[in-house]
């Protein structure tokens, strides 16, 4: 066995312990020097990010194989007579797939806030901050235990609280995080709630055994409820999301890029409780799947509404640029909504779902990452304009294209591919969602794409009068922002380039083996029970 | 159990705390229902493993007989020392909203005047 086969095999435990150990180094670190903890952070998160797509390179290529591709890495004893108190990490497609966004978004977070932050004092402690957050996400998306799942769950609402307070002189920021962590605590209790019904019943946390032994009780219907509703809340759908454009708008957009990571983290876990733990339930019983997945895309069509017609009406930059993120959310939700709706009975009697609903979800997956990369760049943008001018209402603002010729290059990219406008990567996932949706029914793809062509009027009014108009005296001395943030804005907008580019490469390579290792759910099961 | 009293304490404590957070307006008293929800799911764990007449899971000491089920024990261990952290930053949030506006009253702070 040599050196690359050894980190391989205990990849998912390294992706994990390596920004945990380096969250505790950093304040050591700080101690010595200011630019060395910052290339410390870097190279931590960079080891993390390689340790990923090492991980996710052998996965995906077994996985277009045909190859078994999940890896299940056990912690402690190797010894099989007692199953049920170990804990599992279980890296599938999916759980690899939500792995590279959250790793990719943290890695450019932290060199974005190389000059970003640099004037503001306690940093090892927002580092620190910024690496237990990566860690809890990355733990949240590879473990396969249900109760690990939601200490993951508190490590990373409790750390991202803590960084959307990290401007505590701005009273609005300190009551974007109070609302913050008021919401997740509930969510997480309601999580462990749900938890322990579960463990109440069949004596196992692990969600492969759960999932082979479910029921479908009335005790389990309540334990879907709670974990759909948690996961929902934290993850920003509509009812429930009063506290995403708040949080969004008022941390320090470094902050928000990787909060964008924990919402989908979150998104991740409605997902696998959807197709993993409640996925055998779900494909047997066509009444249920339609009418969940009914209720899953109705949400998502008021979640995309209401996301573009409060962005309508905002003044404040980073504020509608939240909302649109809100929206954005709504079509990720729209794809799986419409996988669960079209299943159906064919004339064998056997339960199936047409091509398009395997479409709808492959559309959805690839929309995650489309929509973390459109949305951060978005939001790295707003947080260069406040670098460089210290202002965030939009009626203020004016001319910039003038001073920061860069970042008004990168805000048309990103203008162009959150509204879903070729040769953009937004097209590519949202041009799937929408011709699956219409066959399922037209009244929802006509209503998503009428959402992304005002998404399109928003920022183009944004963009008018942020960047362009005339020269406004104030802002005669700004200069374009420095180079960390023009690499960070710059690497995210140049991947947004080459999805759009190459989507098919990207569809095929990546999205697919994730959204068949969602589909597949009787394969994860068997592979984590055949070990046990 | 008698009546499963534990698991009607376990709802009691739950429906209080989301009546706390949902209609009281005081930021403290939102504080004090996330706890008692927190009480209440702790309670349903320890409840869960609990079986009557059975002694602590400790197996070098043990007198015989039953004796509970650990996990939940240990999950509920796990769950106090993620509360206590989740606790204390929300009541440290809390200094900083009254220092900041001057009030606990959830209707007259983050408004952001246009």
């Amino acid at each position: 066995m040599n050196i690359v086969d050894a980190v391989l095999a205990h990849s998912p435990a390294l992706i994990v312990a390596v920004p945990l150990i380096g969250a505790f180094l950093t304040p050591l670190v700080s101690r010595l020097n200011d630019k060395l903890r910052n290339i410390f952070v870097i190279l931590v998160l960079g080891l993390t990010s390689s340790l990923v797509l090492l991980l996710a390179s052998d996965i995906f290529t077994k996985a277009t194989q045909g190859l078994p591709s999940i890896h299940r890495y056990v912690f402690g004893s190797q010894d099989l007579a007692l199953p049920v108190v170990r804990i599992l990490f279980e890296v599938d497609g999916m759980s690899i797939f939500m792995a590279i966004i959250s790793a990719i978004l943290a890695l450019m977070a932290v060199i974005y806030s190389w000059a970003f932050m640099k004037e503001n004092t306690g940093l090892d402690k927002y580092y620190t901050l910024i690496l237990l957050m990566t860690a809890g996400m990355l733990g949240m998306e590879l473990t396969g235990d249900m109760f690990n799942f939601f200490v993951f769950l508190e490590i990373t609402s409790i750390s991202s609280c803590a960084l959307i307070a990290f401007w505590t002189h701005k009273g609005e920021a300190v009551d974007a995080a109070f609302k913050y962590i008021v919401i997740s605590a509930i969510g997480a209790l309601f999580v462990l709630f749900a938890v322990a019904l579960l463990y109440g019943q069949y004596n196992a946390l692990n969600i492969a055994v759960l999932a082979n032994a479910i029921q479908y009780t009335f005790l389990d219907k309540i334990a879907l409820v709670l974990l759909i509703v948690a996961l929902a809340m934290k993850a920003g759908i509509v009812p429930m999301h009063m506290w995403l454009p708040d949080a969004y708008g008022r941390a320090p957009s470094s902050v928000t890029l990787i909060l964008i990571g924990a919402t989908q983290a979150s998104l991740y876990g409605v997902f696998r409780v959807c197709f993993t733990l409640y996925g055998g339930v779900f494909n047997s019983l066509v009444i249920t799947s339609n009418t969940i997945g009914w209720v899953i895309a109705t949400l998502a069509i008021i979640t995309i509404l209401m996301g573009v017609t409060m962005a309508l009406r905002q003044s404040d930059f980073k504020r509608l640029i939240a909302y649109a993120a809100v929206a954005e959310i709504g079509y990720m939700l729209l794809g799986v909504g419409t996988r669960l709706a079209s299943t159906y009975i064919n004339d064998y009697g056997q339960i199936t779902f047409p091509a398009y609903g395997a479409t709808a979800l492959t559309g959805s997956i690839f929309h995650i990452m489309n929509d973390a990369l459109d949305v951060g760049l978005l939001f790295l943008v707003a947080g260069a304009i406040y670098y460089a001018t210290k202002e965030t209402s939009l009626n203020r603002m004016g001319g910039l294209a003038r001073n920061m010729k860069y970042t008004s290059i990168f805000f048309i990219i990103g203008l162009l591919a959150v509204s879903g406008m070729p040769p953009m990567n937004g097209f590519a996932s949202k041009l799937l969602i929408y011709e699956s949706t219409y066959q399922l029914n037209p009244i929802l793809a006509i209503i998503a794409i009428l959402a992304s062509i005002m998404l399109l009027a928003v920022f183009v009014k944004v963009f008018h009068s942020a960047f362009m108009g005339p020269a406004l005296p104030k802002f005669k001395n700004v200069k374009e922002v420095s180079k960390s943030m023009l690499i960070a804005m710059g690497v995210i907008a140049a991947i947004i380039i080459v999805f759009g580019l190459f989507p098919n490469l990207v569809v095929e390579n990546i999205v697919r083996p994730a959204a068949d290792a969602l589909i597949q759910h009787s394969s994860y099961i068997t592979h984590v029970l055949g070990g046990i | 159990m008698i009546f499963n009293i534990p698991f009607i304490a376990v709802v009691a404590l739950i429906l209080i705390g989301l009546y706390a957070v949902v209609f009281k307006r005081n930021l403290i008293k939102m504080v004090i229902g996330i706890t008692l929800i927190e009480s209440g799911v702790n309670l349903f764990l320890i409840t869960l493993g609990y079986r009557e007449g059975s002694v602590a899971p400790i197996y070098t000491s043990s007198p015989g007989g039953i004796m509970s089920l650990p996990v939940p024990q240990a999950l509920t261990l796990t769950s106090i020392v993620i509360g206590v952290a989740v606790l204390a930053l929300m009541l440290s949030l809390v200094v900083h909203i009254y220092r900041h506006y001057g009030t606990l009253d959830a209707r007259k702070i983050g408004r952001v005047e246009e």
